[in-house]
């Protein structure tokens, strides 16, 4: 019997139309072996949350390149918890923030905003990868 | 040929010559599901055949919306998705949708069941290989069902033989079929449409004594508005001989309810728009329950305002709601002065813009950095060029159109996507359901038969469809 593949919810957050990026990790993760619920661009929290919950996913990716991230983003995990999917595990990646600011600081915030894994802007897909293998060992 | 729509009030019956492809004529008695269903379809044949002389049929073919139609619960799992995928599944089956449950069902919701005592159970829940527990866990709360009822089981394919099993420990019909919502957003409601309409065939026409009529009837096919469903779509989308009319909508205006269908993939029209959501059956049927010219008409009042309806009747709004008051506290009022007249229309336009505007859909602007995205959830119909009105209303109206004229374009609400510049037709001797089950056996002739029959309405004056 073959091994069920582990389920990732992708997808652009808020007003943000960037579908580059979006199709690239979607192409490398099904690559990878992972089976992705591609969202596309436009993506509103509630369809995060519908989709991880109807699919039965694993893990939500959220994207976010246009420097509103921070907005849109928040509220995200309590949204996840108060579906009952509150365990899941949360990746955000982009321009997460307007303007030359410190990394650190970034992941600090989306960190306590309930994130489990934060990316920097030109992250490569093997980052995210390798981070799923390690988080679903 | 004999077609009858045995209806919660009126039995209606058409008979139909098939080498003239001709309409012999209509008649309708009034319908007796509590004593014998066929004494009033005796009585509308006597009817008959005091005008057409007595005919003999070489088939005769039935559909009901009697004994309250096919009343059917769906229940899903998130609410916008399979629950939605659920709910449309039975529409396009031609049920009436009592109510649609979602997430895990509480005992408060299965005492709602119980109480709304449907005809049949829809359960979905989880695209193929998601969400497990949500569906098996309703199946255990459905075992403890009052009354045995017919489940179809239409979820997670994963778990359907586990469902099934569960089920099977207290109710004796359940049939499983294909997920309504395989995958995310994918909709795939056709083999759950067909197992409902066998399962309507094979044991509700009996449950509701119904069966009698097959003394009379060969086949009691299909619940009515699937069969006004099956009409709109062959005529929209032709027979290999017979081409159709392309995109279609219909509009039924009742007492209770306004039905809206469309024929038509309703992708967007413009090329910078992207779609999202759910997808949307080609073969589209809503149903509002609040918009209606009797039963409903207090519930339209509040649903359309009464601002609304006396500008579209250029009366005050203290008349509307007199008006209103007065043929609810009397179902069977008829309008009596032109005045009247002017506030029915005015409500029968007021069913249809609301109605075609919860059917169609929408388009939402997204100001971003990236410039303006626009987003389509649901149906553009704007390039609907033929609209099919029947119900009192319209039927009994010397210009339909200005009731039908409800269904267009707004400019004030541009993100709505109605039709703009359709062509009004008109169902004057509600042959539709008729010809939906025609279309069974001979599609071609139910094409060519509504072709000769709808009539176009111009400012009042009729004129058959263009061959």
């Amino acid at each position: 019997m073959q091994k069920e593949k582990i389920k990732v919810v992708l997808g652009v957050i808020g007003a943000d139309c960037h579908a580059v990026g979006n199709k690239i990790i979607d192409y490398a993760l099904t690559e990878a072996g992972y089976e992705v619920v591609n969202l596309g661009v436009l993506v509103s929290q509630e369809e995060f949350v519908n989709a991880a919950i109807e699919t039965n996913a694993q893990a939500i990716l959220v994207a976010s390149l246009y420097g509103h991230g921070e907005i849109d983003c928040r509220g995200l995990r309590e949204r996840c918890e108060e579906s009952g999917i509150g365990n899941i595990l949360l990746y955000v990646g982009g321009n997460l923030v307007v303007g030359k600011t410190d990394f650190s600081g970034v992941e600090k915030k989306f960190l306590a905003m309930g994130y489990n894994r934060i990316y920097q802007p030109s992250t490569l897909p093997e980052a995210i990868i390798a981070d799923l293998k390690t988080d679903f060992a | 040929m004999l077609l009858i729509d045995f209806g919660s009030t009126y039995t209606k019956i058409t008979a139909v010559d098939l080498a003239r492809e001709a309409v012999i004529g209509t008649a309708k008695g009034f319908t007796t599901v509590e004593t014998d269903i066929t004494e009033g379809l005796q009585r509308a044949l006597d009817d008959l055949y005091t005008r057409t002389g007595k005919l003999e049929f070489s088939k005769v073919l039935g559909c009901s919306s009697a004994a309250g139609g096919l009343k059917m619960v769906a229940i899903g799992l998130v609410p916008e998705l399979t629950a939605e995928a659920a709910k449309r599944a039975a529409l396009g089956a031609g049920a009436k949708v009592l109510g649609v449950f979602c997430h895990e069902l509480s005992d408060y919701e299965l005492s709602e069941i119980n109480a709304l005592e449907p005809d049949i159970i829809l359960l979905a829940g989880g695209t193929d290989g998601g969400n497990r527990q949500v569906i098996l866990r309703n199946a255990s709360m459905l075992t403890k069902l009052q009354k045995n009822v017919p489940v179809v089981v239409a979820g997670n394919k994963s778990v359907a033989p586990e469902v099934v099993q569960l089920l099977k420990q207290t109710l004796s019909d359940i049939v499983h079929t294909e997920n309504v919502m395989p995958k995310l957003d994918k909709l795939n409601i056709d083999p759950a449409r067909q197992v409902i309409r066998r399962i309507f065939f094979d044991r509700i026409v009996k449950a509701k004594g119904l069966d009698k009529a097959n003394r009379m009837v060969n086949k009691l096919v299909m619940p009515t508005p699937a069969a006004v469903l099956k009409a709109a779509e062959i005529l929209g989308m032709g027979t290999e001989n017979e081409p159709g009319l392309g995109d279609i909508m219909v509009l039924d205006i009742g007492g209770a309810t306004t039905d809206v269908y469309s024929i038509a993939k309703g992708e967007p029209t413009k090329s910078t728009v992207q779609l999202k959501g759910l997808e949307e059956p080609f073969a589209k049927r809503t149903v509002e329950g609040d918009l209606g010219m009797r039963y409903s008409a207090t519930a339209l009042l509040k649903a359309a305002g009464a601002k609304k309806i006396a500008g579209y009747a250029g009366q005050s709004e203290e008349d509307i709601i007199r008006y209103v008051e007065k043929i609810d506290s009397d179902k069977d009022y008829l309008p009596q002065t032109v005045q009247e007249q002017q506030i029915e229309t005015a409500m029968g336009k007021a069913c249809t813009a609301l109605a075609a505007g919860r059917h169609v859909g929408q388009i939402e602007t997204f100001y971003s950095p990236c410039g303006s995205a626009y987003v389509q959830t649901g149906k553009d119909l704007m390039n609907v060029t033929t609209v099919i009105g029947t119900g009192g209303v319209i039927v009994n109206h010397t210009q339909p159109e200005q009731v039908m004229e409800g269904i267009l374009f707004d400019k004030k609400a541009p993100y709505i996507l109605k039709p703009q510049a359709p062509d009004y037709y008109v169902d004057g001797q509600y042959i539709l359901s008729a010809m939906g089950l025609l279309a069974e056996e001979y599609p071609d002739m139910a094409v060519r038969m509504m072709k000769k029959y709808l009539t176009k309405t111009l400012g009042g004056k009729h004129s058959g469809i263009k061959k």
